[in-house]
């Protein structure tokens, strides 16, 4: 099934055809319209005319988080304010947010991607989208409500929080689609069962997860626990938001990126050169049709790669990897680069391990610590001392193996990680504190 | 002829013990004996109740991890190798005790311990033919 069969099926040659195209036409708008990229393409020599090839793109500036901070708010808009319909901010976990405004023609395209996503998701009008990301200044919320609505589906603008009336509205209403965080998912299938209420004898079909990175083991928690197919889905706001790649239902292999409307490079994050099909690295992307906020080799710092490989669903679109993490989210323990989803897949695949965690990093006498700590449930509980030592010094060992950092497995009571009603919090680092 | 005792997850955390014990006093449980086990991040604490389903279901509410074990309580001659005799009853049939302990009040002139085998009913048979008394659940709970 798809939304929009002729885009989403375009022969490779038509799609890079029409890359080439629009990323001419969205270098000249820029050099026309965005100071700071006047003066940066000017800098590397390039213009429109000079882009004769995809392949030219390598020859790019590349644009950071930092360059949209010192534009803050407006200064990397390419159009009037008269034109902008939307404005929407990234949470600033540190100083200022990065802003992004929305022409109506920016808004329409991000509708028609999102509901292309949720075709893909297998969610088709006649759905109940029962919509638990955030509504405001985060694009989860309206991003996907508006994808919903093109689609023609039935939308429930329930944002986050509040979960007993999550589950209420879920049950009453007969919502078919989930999409929230995959920790909030958890989180509602907790509380639910506290209520006496089980997951699993919902209507849920479908069930799109984002904004967070989380794993193939976490993938299967979620579709036992709560009966529905998990698909992952991306985005970021300094690109659209939500849906600008999918898993389609029929792989869930890597996650379709809508190259009709951006083109991915991955390259290496230290050198910025580009790397080959397959190899792993930082998602660059380049917004080709973007009208309010173009971006030209955008530096996500997400790490994953790329195949370019047909898909049994027949989308042509090119598939990236399920993030193994952001490149913030890295963490360099005594010089091992480890990723929380690493240590989450490990976690997952111990029989019986619950899906909360979280990892406190230190340092002591100069030397840097990790702490994983696992909370015990009744499926991994025993009454002999022995076997939960044996638990955590098997966990241990399996992260010491896979990824070649020591750590220490602290057992921890029921409840006692804190649950999160957005992006879950995995990582404690205490290292940087005086 | 087993006894039950509930086991409670507990982090070494301040309090933790008096939480537990609390809840089940305010729940009307009556702890007949226990035990506590633990490591430096945290302790199994074992009970006998004289309600074990009740004690199970208030602690479950309250959040903590519990479970359900079966152990055996038998008695002992209140005398030097008493406990000597039993052991070397369990060790010629090639039995292992995971833990024990002993439980507060006497059985007449006996003492009672309680013990975790790897093998409950073999253990149960092994003492029995050799004239050993194991108490009953029902008589432990209200003694």
């Amino acid at each position: 099934m798809f939304f929009n069969e002729e885009f989403e099926t375009l022969p490779r040659e038509a799609i890079e055809a029409l890359q080439l195209k629009r990323l001419k036409a969205m270098v000249a708008r820029v050099q026309e319209s965005v100071p700071f990229y006047r003066e940066s393409l000017a800098k590397a020599g390039i213009t429109a005319d000079s882009i004769r090839s995809l392949a030219d793109l390598a020859r790019l500036p590349f644009t950071y988080k930092q360059d949209m901070r010192d534009s803050y708010p407006y200064r990397m808009f390419a159009v009037p304010m008269e034109d902008i319909v939307r404005i929407h901010a990234s949470s600033g976990t540190t100083g200022k947010p990065t802003v992004v405004g929305y022409t109506r023609k920016d808004i329409d395209n991000w509708s028609e991607l999102m509901a292309r996503s949720f075709v893909a998701a297998g969610v088709h009008k006649g759905d109940i989208i029962h919509n638990s990301y955030g509504y405001g200044l985060f694009t989860g919320g309206l991003g996907a409500h508006y994808g919903a609505e093109r689609l023609g589906a039935s939308v429930i603008p329930m944002s986050g929080g509040n979960t007993k009336k999550q589950i209420m509205i879920m049950q009453d209403f007969g919502s078919t689609v989930l999409t929230c965080t995959p920790s909030y998912s958890l989180f509602m299938a907790e509380a639910a069962r506290e209520e006496g209420i089980d997951f699993r004898d919902l209507k849920l079909r479908v069930g799109i997860f984002g904004a967070e990175p989380w794993s193939e083991e976490m993938r299967r928690d979620i579709e036992g626990k709560l009966n529905l197919s998990a698909v992952d889905i991306y985005g970021l706001s300094e690109i659209m938001g939500p849906g600008v790649a999918i898993e389609c239902c029929e792989a869930k292999k890597g996650l379709h990126i809508w190259e009709d409307h951006f083109i991915p490079e991955i390259i290496d994050p230290e050198t910025g050169e580009v790397l080959g099909e397959g190899k792993v690295g930082e998602l660059v992307i380049t917004t080709i049709t973007k009208e309010g906020i173009p971006l030209i080799r955008y530096r996500t710092r997400d790490i994953t790669s790329i195949t370019y490989e047909p898909c049994i669903c027949g989308r042509t679109h090119a598939r990236i990897a399920r993030m193994s993490g952001r490149s913030d989210d890295m963490l360099i323990i005594r010089g091992v680069n480890v990723f929380p989803s690493q240590i989450e897949s490990i976690l997952m695949g111990v029989e019986g391990v619950e899906p909360h965690y979280v990892l406190i990093v230190d340092r002591k006498d100069n030397l840097d610590t990790l702490e994983v700590q696992v909370e015990v449930g009744e499926n991994i509980f025993s009454d002999e001392i022995k076997h939960l030592q044996a638990l955590s010094s098997k966990i241990e060992k399996q992260i010491k193996e896979m990824l070649g950092v020591t750590c220490r497995v602290r057992l921890v009571e029921p409840k006692s990680i804190t649950r999160s009603e957005g992006k879950a919090k995995r990582v404690i680092d205490n290292r940087n504190k005086a | 002829m087993h006894v039950e005792q509930i086991s409670i997850f507990i982090e070494n955390k301040f309090g933790r013990l008096a939480e537990v014990t609390r809840i089940l006093g305010d729940a009307g449980v009556n702890i007949r004996t226990l035990s506590l086990a633990d490591t430096s991040d945290f302790g199994i604490l074992r009970l006998i109740v004289n309600d074990t389903e009740k004690a199970k279901s208030v602690l479950k509410e309250r959040g903590f991890t519990v479970s359900k074990t079966e152990v055996v309580a038998v008695e002992i001659p209140d005398r030097p190798g008493g406990l000597a005799d039993i052991l070397q009853v369990l060790d010629a049939s090639g039995i292992n005790v995971e833990y024990m302990y002993a439980f507060v009040e006497r059985c007449g002139e006996n003492a009672v311990m309680i013990f975790r085998f790897d093998e409950t009913r073999k253990a149960i048979e092994a003492l029995t033919a050799k004239s050993f008394t194991v108490l009953p659940g029902e008589r432990l709970y209200s003694m």
